[in-house]
């Protein structure tokens, strides 16, 4: 692998690791038709990953439409001009390669992994730059995925964890399109026409908003002209309109929604942080310290090693285009639901008021820094950075820069970030399976 | 488990660069150290697997491989409770550990400096383990909400559960690996205890390392840290067999949900042999045939065409201590039935057993195979996990390449009649999800793979 070398000996780290650890050489450059492609070249494995993202996730949606971004990115491969859904999965499977996709609020993307042979690969990149450029949106095929999708949306209704996430999202948001469901609603599915999926596709898939990553067997050259393949007939670039910001001072909120479950399933949070905040890494360090870091973090202390309250407690931020939600979650069983629900705000306040301690944030530092290695171990997890850092406009030097903006964060940097965008008694509270005999 | 193997690829699709290369060294005391090295990034895994899961477990304490599992974080005479998570994750590593049916195992991923550091604590809790009742008390709540979590709420864990139980009459796959709640409820450290005794040993362990490593340091390290653990007297392993089935079973699960289901499993073998044997090879190339990819019979039949079933699906692990299923799954869509959803399939065995499959079909299943071997090589963690349950289950890691090089030489005949053999109603249990309302708040009483 091309890679670049990294020194990190700063501070605390010192003893621990002073050797250099090689992040991945990023190429980048713009394809004639405008769409940023960044690019590792690596020749290790005999195969290839490539991606490419759209700004095209839910947050595009409207509330009476929602669904159509989901949609319009689900029915990419099944149908395009000259290949049927059929001879898309059969010439895959026949090749040996595998077709995948993502979907979030932001983000929709398909991606790629082939062997690099070129007679393989050129075979499923042509397949790909077909589903990506020219899909048919066909009613009947619409119908067949719209009758699956409800079906999931339903049965979906009826999982504790599912029904919380839905409310949960709702009450952070509140009107911002990221609360609404990814997958769209019931009543808005349903009334989704060909002729919403071709115009969402028209407006937001373009070649001048693509992020091309590239990862593997191939050329600068042999990478420079896949990425044209696969974004010189994406539609021409409308301009998409600005979306108001995701408004961060809610108002405290309490939902107890009933259900037959044995567990209670617990989640809160607000308005967080976005994918370009400036304390972003404050931010993550801090939460890898109250419930991030696995078996080590406050919350599983407190309430799973310390009181065997839950098998799972954790908590996030979801770093997105706008501001994403700050979210703790965890199950206990019904009868010691406010118990615990208590002890994780007592929890949160405690950390909110004080922030960590010097101890914990050098523990912090040493796994996350030491563990920056297992970060950049495989093709697949570069591929995801690389698509990263363009979508989001990160520096191309995020992975360099990685572990000395680690290393630079301080205890009161974090109390000081965490007392600016997390207010313990503004949270949206959500219990599913809430204890009976209580206020619904 | 699906697709296994290694190593032919290299020869029939030119030679890739990052080849595995796997040696082995068994220390005096039995321990079996088995290194992948992998030079691609400075970092390595180590998996140390104990062939003990919940199979090995008697009547009325189930669930007690996983409990210890649990319990194998809660610290020794030198590295108090909490202190094995803490120091690992002060080395910049990720740990976890997981019990199945056939056996239970442990793992850190770390840069490559600090493998002597997870050597150390591994070896320390393999035989100098504290089990005191306070923490096993705080423990067995937790284990009993990851229950709770798992199964209990869960209408797919349910139905997993009840219908193993319902498969099984004497082998113990009969029981759940997270074990039954009225077991949890009587167990004691004592338990624990004794199941620690009787199967954590070097003796009844392999360790796997897979990264950037050489061999000959591992090995030397591997006698520095687990050399001196002493070797044990193992239990004499119980033989299970499962009578034949004599006619086909069906049963209903009632549980809040929305969609029904149905669950077709067929009793089925396991390899043994997998030198001689050519029917498990056949039935892994079938399941393929059936659902290895969107344009398989299933999904191209009755969720695309017919469009009867929302999902439909095909499963076989030929690699297993115990017996094995043949399993075929779908969803109805909306306005079709389970009843429609099994004569549809069955409208698909009949096919499979009157006509077979095409050459087509054959070649697609073995191209996927083929390429997966070379997707391999970008998962260190995945070769480990691949290495260590072959060495638990009893095949030996150098069963990985002779399976691939036979899932390539499996004939369509061969299909056909693996099919007609083993897709038979004497050996059929079929299961249905009946969706029930959450208003009603049924009552409810309270296998497969479970996480610390």
């Amino acid at each position: 692998m091309r890679t670049n070398f990294i020194k990190i000996c700063t501070l605390a780290l010192c003893a621990l690791s002073s050797q250099a650890i090689a992040t991945p050489l990023i190429q980048h450059w713009q394809t004639a038709s405008g769409a940023k492609v960044l690019f590792v070249e690596d020749h290790d494995i005999p195969m290839l990953d490539v991606a490419v993202s759209v700004p095209a996730g839910s947050r595009f949606d409207s509330a009476q439409k929602a669904g159509v971004a989901g949609l319009t990115h689900h029915l990419l491969d099944l149908g395009s001009q000259g290949l049927s859904e059929d001879d898309t999965a059969r010439g895959m499977a026949d090749l040996g390669a595998q077709l995948g996709g993502s979907f979030d609020q932001d983000r929709a993307s398909i991606s790629l992994r082939t062997l690099s042979q070129q007679a393989v690969r050129s075979k499923a990149l042509a397949m790909m730059a077909q589903v990506l450029q020219h899909p048919l949106y066909a009613a009947d095929i619409l119908t067949r995925e719209k009758t699956r999708v409800l079906a999931g949306l339903k049965e979906a209704e009826t999982k504790p964890e599912n029904i919380a996430d839905k409310a949960f999202q709702k009450a952070v948001y509140g009107a911002h399109p990221y609360g609404l469901p990814v997958s769209g609603e019931v009543a808005t599915v349903a009334a989704i026409t060909p002729q919403d999926l071709q115009n969402f596709y028209r407006t937001h898939y373009n070649a001048a908003r693509a992020v091309v990553a590239i990862m593997g067997d191939v050329t600068r050259a042999e990478a420079e002209a896949m990425a044209q393949q696969l974004t010189g007939e994406l539609p021409q670039a409308d301009a998409v309109a600005a979306q108001s910001e995701v408004a961060k001072n809610i108002a405290a909120s309490e939902q107890r929604i009933a259900h037959p479950a044995t567990q209670s399933h617990i989640l809160l949070g607000a308005p967080g942080m976005s994918r370009n905040d400036p304390d972003y890494f404050a931010l993550y360090v801090g939460n890898y310290i109250l419930g991030g870091g696995g078996f080590v973090s406050r919350l599983m202390n407190e309430v799973r090693e310390q009181r065997g309250l839950a098998y799972s407690v954790y908590s996030y931020f979801m770093p997105l285009k706008q501001t994403g939600a700050f979210q703790i979650g965890l199950q206990t069983k019904k009868e010691q639901a406010d118990d615990a629900l208590s002890l994780v705000r007592k929890t949160l306040a405690d950390f909110v008021a004080n922030g960590p301690t010097e101890k914990e944030l050098l523990a912090a530092k040493q796994n996350i820094v030491g563990g920056f290695p297992l970060r950049i171990d495989s093709n697949r997890k570069i591929l995801d950075y690389l698509s990263i850092i363009g979508f989001y406009d990160m520096k191309l030097t995020y992975l360099d820069d990685f572990s000395v903006r680690v290393e630079q964060v301080t205890v009161a940097q974090i109390r000081d970030a965490f007392q600016r965008h997390i207010n313990p008694q503004r949270m949206a509270t959500v219990m599913v399976g809430a204890p009976e005999g209580v206020k619904h | 488990m699906k697709i296994l193997l290694l190593g032919l690829s290299a020869l029939l699709l030119g030679a890739p660069a990052a080849q595995a290369k796997i040696y082995e060294h068994t220390l005096s005391n039995g321990l079996k150290v088995v290194v992948d090295e992998d030079h691609r990034a400075p970092v390595v895994v180590q998996q140390i697997w104990y062939k003990a899961g919940s199979m090995d477990e008697s009547n009325g304490t189930t669930g007690v491989a996983h409990v210890l599992e649990h319990m194998m974080f809660k610290g020794t005479h030198a590295v108090p409770v909490g202190e094995f998570s803490k120091r690992i994750a002060a080395a910049g590593g990720r740990e976890n550990a997981f019990t199945s049916n056939d056996y239970t195992a442990y793992f850190q991923q770390l840069h490559k400096s600090k493998l002597p550091l997870a050597m150390q604590l591994e070896a320390d809790r393999m035989h100098n383990l504290n089990l005191s009742a306070a923490e096993f008390g705080k423990e067995i709540k937790v284990i009993m909400e990851e229950r709770r979590w798992r199964t209990d709420d869960q209408a797919a864990g349910l139905m997993q559960e009840k219908m193993m139980a319902a498969i099984y009459l004497e082998h113990p796959y009969h029981h759940p690996v997270i074990g039954w709640m009225s077991d949890l409820e009587a167990m004691s450290v004592a338990d624990a205890q004794d199941w620690y005794k009787r199967w954590y040993a070097p003796n009844n362990a392999t360790l796997v390392i897979a990264g950037d490593v050489q061999a000959a340091e591992v090995f030397a390290l591997a006698q520095r840290y687990y050399g001196k653990i002493p070797k044990r007297v193992l239990p004499v392993r119980r033989v299970w067999t499962e009578p034949a089935q004599l006619g086909i079973k069906r049963m209903v699960v009632k549980a809040p949900a929305e969609l029904p289901q149905l669950v077709m499993n067929y009793h089925a073998p396991t390899l043994k042999n997998p030198a001689v044997e050519s029917q498990p090879y056949a039935l892994e190339v079938l399941a393929g045939i059936l659902s290895g990819n969107d344009s398989a019979r299933l999904n191209k039949h009755l969720v695309r065409e017919q469009q009867i079933a929302s999902e439909a699906g095909a499963g076989y692990e030929s690699a297993a201590r115990g017996p094995a299923l043949f399993t075929l799954e779908a969803t109805p869509t909306t306005g079709k039935s389970v009843a429609d959803v099994e004569a549809a399939i069955r409208a698909e065995i009949a096919l499979l057993v009157k006509d077979g499959v095409s050459a087509d079909e054959l070649q697609r299943v073995k191209a996927q195979v083929l390429a997966g071997e070379v997707y391999k090589l970008d998962s260190t963690f995945y070769r480990a996990m691949q290495i260590g349950q072959m060495e638990s289950i009893g095949l030996g890691y150098q069963a990985i390449p002779l399976m691939l090089e036979k899932i390539q030489a499996v004939t369509a005949s061969e299909v056909q009649q693996a099919a007609r053999d083993i897709l038979q109603d004497d050996a059929l249990t079929i299961a249905v999800l009946e969706p029930q309302p959450l208003s009603d708040k049924p009552k409810r009483a309270g296998g497969d793979f479970h996480a610390h």
